[in-house]
């Protein structure tokens, strides 16, 4: 990683191929609101970027304390990133808890840059420095940069009628201003936003763009920065780019999906976090005839989306680990039933409330085993906060066609991080329509004859005459769908459910390995890890070893080709955010021995430490070897 | 098919080839029956019409239903109904209960269903005990009643059913008796014919585990003086002498004679099933034998605009407001917000 002052000098402005920023602050300070403002401004400029939010599950922890500290990375780069960075090269730190809680992430000799105005002696105290750090020589290897950001926003705002209180909350704008000074960004973005958020909030606009403008200058003018840097524009494939969060590319995926299907999208949800901004966004869709609803609990949300699906509706639901936990039963109706349903699932670190903001891979075996009796659903994961879009329109089409719920599971780290994305050309996006069973005049319709191809059972949706029929939960008698206590039925209709979740893998395409197919290590991997993992595998390449990567989207069933692509690799190394789940489902299935990398703290893997855990076992090898 | 081009349907159109497997005697039989012969009242084609049930002796009925059916989950039926509703507002949704499945496990979604007004038609079968699960004590069992599970008897107060859907501003609440036929046929009626989220309370006898649970005021001989039937802009009267009647003293209710004590029937309460304010729904709720009279009837019926009404009435508004301003492009939904493009 490239840190600011290790850079080709040419004069005033270095070049860098990459630079990872942290703003943090206090979860009143505005620092989602910089970090995704600085995100917008670079994303237009042309870098590759990629975010990672990191902020407290509180709305408001008391302030300048430590669990009240918010943070914002990203990172940007001249060329392809997969990651928001291992380790920050810049530190933003608008008081003395946001310093203390971030300052070990930061590169040896990194920048951090302070509003020293926060640096009183009652928040260093919240913060637990005995001393202030800024004063003494703790802070000796790093490039400090001291602001009093407060008091330049004070003056610049001085004259609008507005509160001191007021005033101060113009402070993130400033530090966005010199940070948008040192890396040579354009102002007008952010202006233009002002102008948009605040409209009709004259005074508030006014000291918002005088901070932006007063932190701009301020880099401009004074010398306490020796030069800027230069992050030239990446080179992505050609295309039509917008930045997007995983989260907001599910609803936009849900969307096209209803649109590839030709048939009416059905949202019912309970508020949790960090799936909550699926159902704002499809509820802001009421023009596009999406219907939603916000149920009174989990179940509800699920049940109603059931019975949409009844209806011919292509009902789901969105939620994350502990609702997940609630919907099991449903699902297992939707299991019996076999009608179509998406439940989106944006793990969240558990167990329990667990901690509610921050990422984790856990509820992979829930989704594939968390029902009572053999209850096989096909389940799914995006590896990108972009792919969410495509994933989302692949959970219908394995819906539909295969007439089964799916579950789609996302990750906090995939839904509220970013990254640029190619828009698709609507028009190249292939149909995934199906036909409901069609009326009939005729006596003795069989809900469970299945297509011998796919399995699937008809989809005889209410208001079709002659289809008249009932379903439930009870065990169904094998095509008459009539309810049945027959021993031989009971283990031929399990046989059945499993087989047509199974034959879900005809119809998925190869998987991708990046690297050759046979070699001495390969890292498999699922969901939200595929950036750290694909950086990893490119470093590990580049210095000659026989490594290569490949990432599941499919996980249940697994593809087909996975079996003989392990069996080509002396080692597979599994890094997962969890104990080591789709490691026990691989050597179940393969008998293989992959080696598990598990680590849960709420975040995602830095590319060092795969990297690192690659090394110990070719290492290893080349020690067995000798 | 226009409705007016339907065929005319009877029962026996209503009646599917499953055979019906509740206990002999129980009470579930005559709530069917007066299910089947309901449905043709309505002139809605047998296609159009969903029976949505959850788990318990009461879920079965579906299965016995000519028409769509789907016996769901213990206490979700109304989940289900929601969702189901919602998306196809052309269906007549029938959610078919009983004590445990609407009022334990299931109580929440009932509260919801009934303030969201969902425009379907929930008839709760009200035996006091769990059947299916061979008898233990229901939300409704009163307090003090032995069961296997409560073997010294309950310690629990029991639901009032329809106090807690009045509180839930249910737009359509019903009593009725499994036994008596009439009465029940045309409570089935009117909550099919309501607009929005109708709760009919059926008085059902379990003869196996919890027999005689209404009997004390149901019965032929006493059912007179001890129930009073409801009729819409009617003083309350009941007895078999037609002399006896309710008086509304402020918020709280007397037992009149009418005659004595100079009281007329002038004096009596006139029910109005239209009064938009549920209080004194909740007070006729409340009124039970032996203190008072049990009623049954139509407790409540206002309008008010269902759920999926508003819906679609939101879609409609917002497509109208969206199509003045030129045709959706999905492309350019997918490019909102800043876009760049890269040759």
């Amino acid at each position: 990683m490239t840190t600011p002052n290790s850079g080709a000098q040419h004069g005033s402005v270095t070049e860098l191929d990459r630079v990872t920023i942290r703003f943090a602050g206090d979860s009143g300070d505005g620092m989602q609101l910089t970090g995704s403002q600085f995100t917008a401004t670079t994303a237009l400029f042309g870098n590759d970027v990629s975010t990672l939010p990191d902020y407290p599950a509180e709305i408001r922890a008391p302030a300048g304390s430590l669990p009240g500290v918010s943070g914002f990375q990203i990172s940007f780069s001249s060329g392809d990133i997969h990651t928001p960075g291992d380790r920050p090269d810049v530190l933003v730190a608008m008081n003395p808890a946001a310093l203390k809680v971030n300052l070990g992430d930061l590169v040896p000799g990194g920048a951090i840059i302070v509003n020293t105005d926060a640096f009183n002696e009652i928040n260093l105290r919240k913060a637990g420095f005995a001393e202030d750090p800024l004063k003494n020589q703790s802070l000796q290897g790093f490039n400090l940069y001291e602001i009093p950001m407060s008091t330049m926003v004070a003056g610049v705002c001085e004259g609008l009628g507005l509160s001191s209180k007021q005033v101060e909350l113009s402070k993130n704008f400033f530090a966005l201003g010199v940070m948008f000074w040192l890396y040579e960004r354009s102002m007008a973005g952010t202006e233009k936003w002002i102008a948009e958020k605040f409209a009709g909030k004259d005074a508030i606009a006014e000291a918002n763009r005088r901070a932006l403008h007063a932190g701009y200058a301020f880099g401009e003018t004074t010398e306490i920065f020796h030069t800027h840097y230069r992050v030239a524009a990446a080179h992505l494939p050609p295309g039509t780019y917008r930045n997007i969060t995983g989260n907001e590319a599910t609803a936009l995926g849900f969307v096209m999906a209803s649109k590839l299907a030709e048939r009416d999208l059905f949202l019912a949800s309970y508020p949790i976090t960090p799936a909550s901004d699926i159902l704002h966004q499809l509820s802001s869709y009421k023009h596009l005839g999406i219907k939603t609803v916000q149920s009174e609990d989990e179940i509800a949300a699920i049940g109603a989306a059931v019975g949409a699906a009844y209806g011919g509706a292509m009902g789901m639901t969105t939620t994350s680990g502990p609702g997940m936990a609630l919907k099991a039963e449903m699902l297992g109706l939707a299991v019996m039933v076999e009608l179509p349903l998406v439940v989106v699932d944006v793990q969240r670190a558990g167990p329990s409330t667990g901690m509610p903001t921050k990422t984790e891979q856990g509820d992979l075996l829930m989704s594939m085993f968390g029902r009572n009796s053999d209850s096989p659903i096909p389940v799914i994961a995006p590896a990108t906060p972009a792919e969410c879009f495509t994933m989302a329109i692949e959970a219908w089409r394995i819906a539909l066609h295969h007439m089964t719920p799916v579950v789609f599971l996302s990750d906090a780290f995939l839904a509220t991080g970013a990254e640029p994305w190619s828009i698709p050309n609507v028009a190249d996006l292939p149909s995934i329509k199906v036909e409901n069973a069609p009326a009939s005049d005729k006596p003795g319709f069989r809900p469970y004859q299945r297509d011998p191809e796919t399995l699937a059972r008809p989809w005889a949706v209410p208001g079709t005459p002659g289809l008249e029929h009932r379903i439930g939960g009870l065990e169904k008698l094998d095509e008459l769908g009539t309810v049945s206590y027959d021993p031989d039925n009971h283990h031929r209709m399990n046989l059945l459910r499993a087989e047509k979740v199974a034959r879900v893998a005809r119809d998925i395409p190869p998987t991708e390995i990046y690297g050759d197919a046979t070699g001495d290590l390969l890292i498999l991997g699922w969901g939200s890890t595929y950036g750290a993992i694909r950086s990893a595998v490119e470093r590990l390449q580049s210095r000659g070893k026989r490594v290569s990567h490949a990432h599941l989207r499919h996980l249940n069933p697994l593809p087909n080709d996975l079996g003989a692509m392990l069996k080509n690799f002396k080692h597979v190394l599994m890094p997962e955010l969890n104990a080591g789940q789709l490691r026990m489902l691989i050597r179940a299935k393969y008998l293989v021995d992959a080696v598990g990398f598990n680590l849960v703290r709420g975040k995602p893997f830095q590319i060092g430490e795969i990297e690192a855990k690659a090394e110990s076992i070719l290492g290893e090898s080349v020690e067995a070897a000798k | 098919m226009t409705q007016s081009e339907l065929p005319v349907l009877t029962k026996k159109d209503f009646e599917s080839d499953q055979d019906v497997r509740w206990c002999p005697g129980c009470g579930d039989y005559a709530i069917l029956a007066q299910t089947q012969k309901a449905m043709p009242t309505f002139g809605v084609a047998k296609e159009k019409i969903v029976f949505i049930s959850g788990i318990g002796c009461s879920g079965r009925l579906p299965y016995y239903m000519n028409t769509y059916g789907f016996h769901t989950i213990h206490g979700r039926a109304a989940t289900i109904a929601t969702g189901l509703k919602a998306a196809r507002p052309d269906l007549m949704v029938w959610v078919i209960t009983g004590d445990g499945d609407a009022l334990s496990i299931g109580g929440n979604h009932l509260i919801h269903a009934m303030r969201r007004n969902v425009d379907m038609k929930m008839i709760m079968f009200n035996n006091r005990i769990y059947g299916l699960t061979k008898g233990q004590a229901s939300p409704t069992s009163p307090m003090g009643k032995k069961t296997k599970s409560t073997p010294l008897g309950t310690i629990e107060t029991p639901i009032i059913p329809l106090n807690l859907v009045a509180a839930a501003e249910a737009s359509f609440i019903a009593r009725s008796v499994d036994t008596h036929s009439e009465h029940l046929q045309e409570m089935m009626h009117r909550a099919g014919e309501h607009s929005g989220a109708a709760f009919l309370e059926v008085l059902q006898n379990c003869n196996i585990f919890n027999d005689g649970a209404w009997r004390d005021f149901t019965d032929k001989s006493v059912k007179e003086d001890r129930m009073l039937v409801l009729k819409h802009g009617e003083p309350m009267i009941y007895g078999a002498e037609k002399n006896k009647g309710i008086r509304l003293n402020g918020l709280r209710p007397e037992v009149v004679t009418i005659g004595e004590n100079g009281v007329s029937v002038a004096d009596l309460w006139v029910h109005d099933e239209t009064d938009p304010d549920a209080t004194r729904t909740q007070i006729l709720s409340r009124m039970w034998w032996p203190d008072f009279p049990v009623p049954v009837g139509v407790f409540r019926r206002v309008p008010r605009p269902t759920h999926d009404q508003l819906l679609v009435e939101q879609i409609d508004g917002a497509k109208a407001a969206r199509a003045a301003k030129g045709p959706v492009d999905l492309q350019k939904l997918l490019a909102s917000g800043e876009t760049w493009t890269v040759e």
